[in-house]
């Protein structure tokens, strides 16, 4: 809604210009971002975890189809994802087959995702006829039996899939289009952000259109877009055959990336991935799953080398999300920044920077004992010192614990008992004076 | 063949009695909030985990009556403080909370328990053999957890059907707003099923840890097929659960114990599928491994053909 409001502030404003100055420079910080990036992160790691980042952002996006804007609760949205990964795969095989023997030219490597995309359409048209004549809980059960359909065939058709070992492909023996050597992961990386941009503004563009607009609106009152003669049963069909198209391009990027692709990608864990990642970021903005595809990733690639604990973080992030801030990371940082645009933040400054203090000591002190116990349940020798941030301790005594308790309960009683109820009244009188 | 079809069908029983364990109360929180409960298999997980560590020090028998009721404990301080609070944003979040509880509970399991199976045996007290058929011996352990699935479904269903306590919950299930207009503390209600359900779950998982494993992707095991019993059986219904458990606990150990394929029909008739048949792997394909396929293909085609199930009231 906000985007309208400023559309129509902007026309008002002054001309057409404007409206597209507005609407592009978050593009064009993006595509800045995303070609600079590996100056910054430039070790072979890091590319690659750009590289899934950009897979991921696709696959969120497309996710974000269903459950943002036509209000469809998926959980199985890694069947598209996955089977356009083995069908690009197939592709890229056949591809290097034809290369090597010399007998033909094959798929060009630039057009593998749209493989994938066109395969995550075809299954989409496929399974989205069955699942989309309802919406709500019983699509979302759907949506569960066919990734168990899937997932469990994966295994039994091992002619298709590659039983557990999986499909394998290479991405040198094959042709381009512009003459690109892709063997070296940082060409991927840019082959992924150019189809991660085609593939987001037309997602973009698409909510835009008609059949995004009535996507909305059958979302949140179906009943009512029957009445004004649309089919809501072929606005959620369309929208999720769009929805497996996108995800099957992240499927085909994936196959480009990784040069393997095993039953992991059509299954649950990779389904419930997209749905943390599009959920977390906020499902209700655009920009929602692509920062949280972003923080999915580098969560996953970095957390799990710094802390074995990195999943309870995960779980833990995620629950505090659905409970506290269902609009997602996004929305807080959307609904703070209207906020202080609107000057609710006067006289309130130091209320709110005691209470993010506050919360970050709970934070830390949670840190630290989340940590000790993974060390003192899970190590061989739990009185071995362990680095916890800047200190060494020894977690076999009550020092630490006492320390870490202390720490945890008095960020968290401050953040309850203090600074709330102070930010609070420092709200109440802010407003009085206004 | 006689001794196959006997022994599929005693432990196809045993299967689908441990699969109505964990459904039964699943069905009534599913059928009386509409939220699937994505943790309701983690709950199962943590009976086992519960009773093996109680079993340590006061034995099985305690912890068979104990571990529930701790885990069912555990629910409702999950209803009280967590789902009720996310209730108010409406079903999606609701289910998405207990689908971030599920991966949490697994975590701290592994936290706590590591990763390696637990060493969860039945008591000695259980462990002999009831009475032999065909020469193979029949232990007594599975003969106590049908006997402990039947006790229960005998048990729901006086409850359910003969107690003014079942009456409410029975209102609640199909008419919240006019059993708390009767002056009834509906919400209330939601936690005591809720911590009910869990217990029940958690009393499949104390006997479902010693036939099983008792690991942490138990619950991920098990977390899937039970959604599959409770849509089959039909949202809230008891008997309902029970004839889907014993459908697909049957079918599954059936499909496995029997060597069949779709080329058999065929040579029933005289036709042998070529093997270079277009699709010679789906019709050669070994019965044991379409077995994981089935429950999800029969959820699938339940959803679309018949949403409300075998015996519910109304549409999923």
């Amino acid at each position: 809604m906000s985007t309208v409001q400023e559309e129509r502030l902007a026309a008002q404003a002054g001309g057409g210009a404007q409206i597209w100055v507005r609407q592009l420079w978050p593009w064009v910080v993006a595509a800045i971002l995303a070609i600079l990036a590996p100056t910054v992160f430039s070790s072979g790691h890091d590319i690659h975890m750009l590289s899934s980042m950009g897979i991921m952002v696709v696959f969120a996006l497309s996710y974000n189809m269903l459950l943002g804007n036509t209000g469809l609760l998926s959980f199985g949205h890694a069947v598209y994802f996955g089977l356009g990964a083995y069908i690009a795969m197939h592709a890229l095989r056949y591809t290097n087959d034809a290369v090597l023997d010399g007998t033909g030219y094959g798929i060009p490597i630039e057009l593998i995702p749209l493989i994938g995309g066109i395969a995550g359409l075809g299954f989409g048209i496929i399974f989205g006829a069955v699942s989309t004549r309802r919406a709500g809980v019983v699509f979302a059960m759907i949506s569960l039996g066919i990734v168990g359909l899937v997932e469990a065939s994966s295994l039994a058709f091992t002619g298709f899939f590659g039983g557990e070992a999986g499909l394998f492909g290479d991405r040198e023996d094959v042709n381009s289009l512009f003459g690109i050597e892709y063997s070296r992961s940082i060409s991927v990386y840019y082959l992924v952000v150019a189809w991660a941009f085609i593939a987001a503004v037309a997602m973009f563009v698409l909510r835009k259109t008609p059949l995004g607009w009535m996507a909305n609106a059958v979302r949140d009152n179906p009943e009512r877009a029957q009445f004004v003669g649309y089919n809501t049963q072929m606005v959620r069909f369309l929208q999720f055959c769009l929805s497996a198209f996108f995800a099957g391009i992240a499927g085909g990027l994936f196959v480009l990336v990784e040069e393997i692709v095993t039953d992991e990608a059509v299954g649950f864990l990779l389904s419930g991935e997209v749905l943390l990642a599009a959920y977390i970021g906020g499902i209700g903005f655009f920009l929602g799953p692509v920062i949280g595809a972003i923080l999915v990733v580098y969560l996953e690639s970095n957390l799990s080398a710094i802390s074995d604990a990195w999943l309870l973080y995960f779980g833990v992030l995620f629950i505090g999300v659905v409970m506290f801030a269902p609009m997602g990371l996004v929305g807080i940082a959307f609904q703070q920044w209207m906020n202080f645009r609107s000057g609710g933040w006067r006289g309130t400054l130091l209320a709110r920077g005691y209470c993010t203090a506050a919360a970050l000591v709970a934070l830390l002190g949670f840190i630290c004992i989340v940590e000790m116990s993974y060390h003192y349940l899970r190590s061989w020798n739990p009185s071995q010192p362990m680095t916890l941030f800047i200190t060494d301790v020894n977690v076999t005594t009550a020092t630490p614990w006492l320390i870490s308790i202390a720490i945890f309960a008095a960020g968290l009683g401050a953040l309850l008992f203090h600074a709330k109820p102070m930010l609070r009244r420092a709200a109440d009188t802010a407003g009085g004076q206004q | 063949m006689l001794e196959t079809i006997v022994f599929s069908l005693l432990n196809g029983l045993l299967y689908g009695m441990l699969l109505f364990m964990l459904s039964s109360g699943l069905t009534l929180i599913f059928g009386m909030m509409g939220v699937l409960n994505f943790a309701h298999a983690s709950f199962y997980m943590l009976g086992a985990y519960f009773a093996y560590t109680m079993g340590l020090y006061t034995g099985f028998w305690v912890a068979l009556f104990l571990a529930p009721i701790l885990v069912g404990a555990l629910g409702a301080l999950v209803e009280r403080w967590g789902l009720r609070h996310v209730h108010q944003h409406g079903h999606v979040p609701e289910l998405l909370f207990t689908f971030g509880l599920a991966y949490v509970i697994e975590e701290l399991v592994r936290l706590f328990y590591g990763t390696i199976p637990m060493d969860y045996r039945m008591p000695d007290s259980l462990n002999f053999p009831l009475f032999s058929l065909f020469g193979t011996n029949y232990p007594a352990f599975r003969v106590f957890v049908l006997v402990i699935a039947v006790l229960m479904f005998i048990g729901l269903f006086i409850l359910l059907k003969k107690t003014r306590a079942g009456l409410i919950i029975q209102g609640s299930l199909s008419r919240p707003d006019m059993v708390s207009a009767l002056g009834h503390n509906v919400p209330q209600v939601f936690m005591w099923v809720f911590a009910f359900g869990t217990a029940l779950a958690a009393l499949g998982g104390v006997v479902g840890g010693i036939h099983f494993v008792t690991e942490p992707g138990m619950a991920f095991m098990m977390g899937p097929i039970v959604f599959v019993v409770v849509v089959l059986g039909g949202l809230g219904s008891i008997p309902g659960a029970l004839i889907a458990s014993m459908i697909i606990g049957i079918l599954q150990t059936f499909v496995l114990s029997v060597d069949f394929s779709i080329a058999h029909i065929g040579l029933w008739f005289g036709y042998a599928v070529p093997p270079d048949h277009f699709f010679a792997t789906l019709f050669y394909l070994d019965s044991t491994r379409i077995a994981p396929v089935l429950p999800f293909l029969i959820l699938v085609l339940t959803l679309i053909f018949r949403p409300r199930g075998i015996m519910g009231k109304r549409e999923a």
